[in-house]
C-alpha cells in the first residue's frame, strides 16, 4: 500500500519528462511494483489465510464461521474483486502521470 | 401451469432472444466476426466473459460437488476466480494493446516464429475441443431432465442455436447473446438460493446467511453425530500440499485459457481491459459467492429432512419423490426399521445423493413457484451456451486465422478470410455435437488436462512474453515442450496407465502448477544462453507496455470491405 501514498504525494513538480525513454522505464518500474503489492495481497488471501493458516485459526470465527473456511469459501473472493478495480483505477492515474494514456474518444 | 409448460415458455422465449440477438448483430468483416470490431464496453465485456466463463458445470455441478467436498471445495471456489486476478494484472492490459485477434497471433509475433504459432494454434483446438465437448453435452442433459426429451434432440437444438447467432454474428453475436444469456443465468442460480437461505435463517442475502446464521455449525454438529468429520474442517479429501497446487494451477489455467483471453480484445481500449476484468470478476463471484452458501444450505436441509425420517413420510415429500424417479435421489431402507439413515459407511448407508441434485432441486425444495424451475432449466442452458459459444469461436479462429489466413494462405482477401471463419465455426458446431451426442469416456479426464496445459503452456509464455524482454524464441518453445511434456506424461501417466502420482504425491489436477515452474525456469534459462530477440521484437516488447500509440501491427491489413461493424449500444 506505500506505493497509494507514494503516488498522491508525488508534487507536480517531480512530474518526469512524458514520453522520453527514461519516463517510459520509470511507469514501467512503478507498474511492476504496484503489481507486485497487489499480487503479494492476491497471496496472502488465498494461500496465507484460507490454506496455511486454515487449521491455526480454526478457532477464530468470522461470524459464525471458521476463519479459514470464511477466507475459503468467501472472503478471498470479495478481496480479488477489490484488487482488479483498485489495480485499474491505480493505474488511470500512473497512465495520465506519465502521459501515455489513450486518447478520449 | 405445470412445470414443464412453463420450461417450454421460459426455455422457448430466451432462445428466441438469442436468435433475435444473433440476428441483429451480424457482421460483415473479420475484425467483427473475430473481435467483434473492438467496440463492446468493459462493463458488458465483463458481463460476457463471465458467461463465457460459467459453464453447465460451474452452473449445475459446482455447488454440488463443493456440497460433498466441504472445506476443500475452496481449491474450485478460488482457483476458478483467482486467476482473474493474474489475467487482470499480468496479461489482459498488454494483449490489448498487442490488439490482434488471438493467442496464437501474439505467441508468433512475440517469438517470431511460425512454428510457435503453429503449436499455440494447435494447443488452442485441443484444449477448447475438449471443453466445447462437455458443453453440448450439458445442453442435452438439461433438456432431458427438464423436458423428457432425448439428450440427443438435446444438442441437435442446441447446435441448430449456437450455428445461428455464431455464424451470422462471429464474435460479436457471441458477445451480445452471453451478455443477455448471463442475465438469465444469473437470476436463476440467485431467486432459489435467496429463497432458500431466507426460508432457513430469515436473511435474504445468501452470503450474509451463510456466514452470520448458526446453520454451518449446526451441519458441523448433525456431521459430526452422523460420524462424518466436520463440514468446515480442512483437508479432508486432499492433502494441503495437493490444495495449493490444484488452486494454483486452476488459477493459472484460466488467466491462460485462449476462449477467455479473447474477450479482451474485443474491448475499445487497454483502459476498458483493466476494468473489464474487474467486472467480469464481479459477475462471477456473484455466483460463486452463492455456491457454497447454497451448498451448504442444501447439504444441512437434505439431511435435516431425511436423515431418521419414516420412509413413507420422505416418500411423500413431493421433490423427493420426482428426484427419486430421475434416478438422482435414492433412498433404501436396508436395516428394514421403516427409517432412513445417512451414515458415511457404504454398507449401511440408506440416502444416495447424487451432486447435481443440490443445485437442480433447491428451487423445488424452497417450494418455489414452478416458473422459478423453469427458469433454472433455461439459466443451465444459457450457462451451456454461452460457454460452447466462446469456445466455437476460438476453434474457428485457430483454424481460420492462425493457420489458414497466417500460415497456408496469407494473401487470401478479406471475404475469403470471413468466409472460411464461417465454414471453420460451422465444422466445429458439428464435431462438438458429434463428441456432445457420444461423449469419449475420458472427458472427465481432458478437462484437467486442459486447465494443466493452459497453465504449463500459455500462461508462462505470454507473461515471459510481456515482462521479460529477453525471453526469446528458443527459450519460449523449449520452455513449452518442457511444460507440456512433463504436464502431459504426468496426466496421461496418472489416470490412464496407473502411474503412482510420484511427484510429493501431487494429483493430475495440480500437477499443472509444477509444469508452470519447469516451463519459466525452462525458459529463462535457455534465453539467457541464446541469442537475444531482434530489434522488431523489442519494439514490439515496449509498445505493449505502454497505453498510448498504435498497437504493433506485424502484418497488413488484408483489404476489406467497405461495411465496418458499427459497436452496438
Amino acid at each position: 500500500m506505500s506505493d497509494v501514498e507514494e503516488g498522491q504525494s508525488a508534487s507536480p513538480d517531480s512530474r518526469p519528462g512524458t514520453g522520453t525513454e527514461a519516463s517510459r522505464r520509470e511507469y514501467w518500474k512503478r507498474n511492476r511494483r504496484l503489481i507486485a503489492v497487489l499480487l503479494t495481497i492476491w497471496f496472502v488471501v488465498s494461500y496465507g489465510l484460507a490454506i496455511f493458516l486454515a487449521e491455526p485459526t480454526s478457532g477464530m470465527r468470522i461470524g459464525q464461521l471458521p476463519a479459514g473456511f470464511w477466507w475459503a469459501h468467501q472472503g478471498s473472493m470479495f478481496v480479488f474483486v477489490g484488487l482488479i478495480f483498485f489495480y485499474a483505477w491505480r493505474m488511470d492515474r500512473l497512465d495520465r502521470e506519465y502521459d501515455v494514456h489513450e486518447d478520449e474518444d | 401451469m405445470s412445470v414443464e409448460s412453463w420450461t417450454y415458455i421460459m426455455v422457448g422465449a430466451t432462445f428466441a432472444a438469442y436468435l433475435a440477438i444473433g440476428y441483429r448483430n451480424r457482421v460483415a468483416d473479420t475484425r467483427g466476426f473475430y473481435v467483434a470490431g473492438q467496440g463492446v464496453p468493459a462493463i458488458f465485456n465483463g458481463a460476457a466473459t463471465a458467461a463465457d466463463w460459467m459453464s453447465a458445470a460451474s452452473f449445475i455441478s459446482m455447488a454440488g460437488l463443493i456440497s460433498f467436498m466441504g472445506f476443500d471445495g475452496t481449491v474450485y471456489l478460488m482457483g476458478w476466480t483467482g486467476g482473474y486476478v493474474l489475467l487482470a494484472l499480468l496479461l489482459a492490459p498488454y494483449l490489448r494493446k498487442f490488439g490482434k485477434y488471438t493467442v496464437p497471433d501474439f505467441i508468433g509475433d512475440r517469438y517470431d516464429s511460425n512454428k510457435a504459432r503453429l503449436v499455440a494454434a494447435l494447443c488452442a483446438i485441443f484444449v477448447s475441443l475438449t471443453y466445447v465437448a462437455g458443453q453440448m453435452r450439458g445442453v442435452g442433459v438439461v433438456f432431458s431432465r427438464f423436458l423428457g426429451v432425448e439428450i440427443a434432440t438435446g444438442v441437435f437444438i442446441g447446435m441448430a442455436v449456437v450455428t445461428f447467432f455464431a455464424i451470422l454474428g462471429g464474435m460479436k453475436g457471441i458477445t451480445w447473446t452471453q451478455v443477455a444469456q448471463y442475465s438469465i443465468l444469473i437470476l436463476a442460480y440467485l431467486i432459489p438460493a435467496v429463497a432458500i437461505a431466507t426460508k432457513l435463517t430469515g436473511i435474504p442475502i445468501p452470503q450474509l446467511s451463510f456466514t452470520a446464521s448458526d446453520i454451518v455449525v449446526r451441519l458441523n454438529q448433525i456431521q459430526v453425530d452422523l460420524g462424518f468429520t466436520e463440514y468446515t474442517q480442512p483437508f479432508q479429501t486432499k492433502s494441503m500440499l495437493d490444495v495449493v497446487c490444484i488452486t494454483f494451477a486452476l488459477m493459472a489455467g484460466t488467466a491462460g485459457l485462449p476462449h477467455i483471453i479473447v474477450r479482451f480484445y474485443t474491448v475499445p481500449s487497454v483502459r476498458a481491459a483493466r476494468y473489464s476484468a474487474g467486472w467480469a470478476l464481479f459477475f462471477i463471484a456473484l455466483l460463486y459467492t452463492t455456491a457454497p452458501a447454497i451448498a451448504a444450505f442444501a447439504r444441512y436441509n437434505l439431511i435435516d429432512s431425511l436423515h431418521d425420517t419414516p420412509v413413507e413420510e420422505a416418500r411423500s415429500l413431493d421433490w423427493v419423490e420426482s428426484w427419486e424417479a430421475t434416478g438422482l435421489l435414492a433412498l433404501e431402507d436396508r436395516n428394514n426399521d421403516g427409517r432412513l439413515q445417512l451414515t458415511p459407511d457404504e454398507g449401511t448407508n440408506e440416502i444416495t445423493i447424487d451432486r447435481d441434485i443440490i443445485v437442480l432441486s433447491t428451487p423445488e425444495v424452497a417450494g418455489l413457484a414452478p416458473w422459478v424451475i423453469a427458469l433454472v432449466a433455461a439459466g443451465g442452458l444459457a450457462a451451456a451456451l454461452s460457454t460452447a459459444a466462446g469456445l466455437l469461436l476460438v476453434i474457428s479462429s485457430s483454424i481460420a486465422h492462425d493457420i489458414y489466413a497466417r500460415l497456408i494462405n496469407p494473401q487470401a482477401t478479406e471475404a475469403r478470410r470471413l468466409l472460411v471463419g464461417r465454414l471453420m465455426i460451422f465444422l466445429a458446431i458439428v464435431v462438438a455435437g458429434y463428441f456432445g451426442i457420444n461423449p469419449p469416456g475420458f472427458v472427465a479426464e481432458v478437462v484437467a488436462f486442459a486447465f494443466g496445459l493452459a497453465a504449463a503452456s500459455f500462461f508462462p509464455v505470454i507473461l515471459l512474453g510481456i515482462f521479460d524482454g529477453r525471453t526469446n524464441r528458443h527459450g519460449a518453445i523449449w520452455g513449452m515442450l518442457v511444460g507440456i511434456g512433463f504436464t502431459g506424461s504426468y496426466i496421461v501417466g496418472n489416470r490412464f496407465l496407473g502411474m503412482d502420482p510420484w511427484f510429493f504425491g501431487i494429483s493430475a489436477q495440480g500437477i499443472g502448477a509444477v509444469g508452470l515452474v519447469f516451463n519459466m525456469v525452462t525458459t529463462l534459462v535457455v534465453s539467457r544462453l541464446t541469442a537475444p530477440p531482434s530489434a522488431e521484437v523489442r519494439v514490439l516488447v515496449a509498445s505493449v507496455r505502454i497505453p498510448k500509440g498504435q498497437a504493433h501491427r506485424a502484418e497488413p491489413e488484408p483489404p476489406r470491405s467497405s461495411q465496418r461493424s458499427n459497436p452496438q449500444l
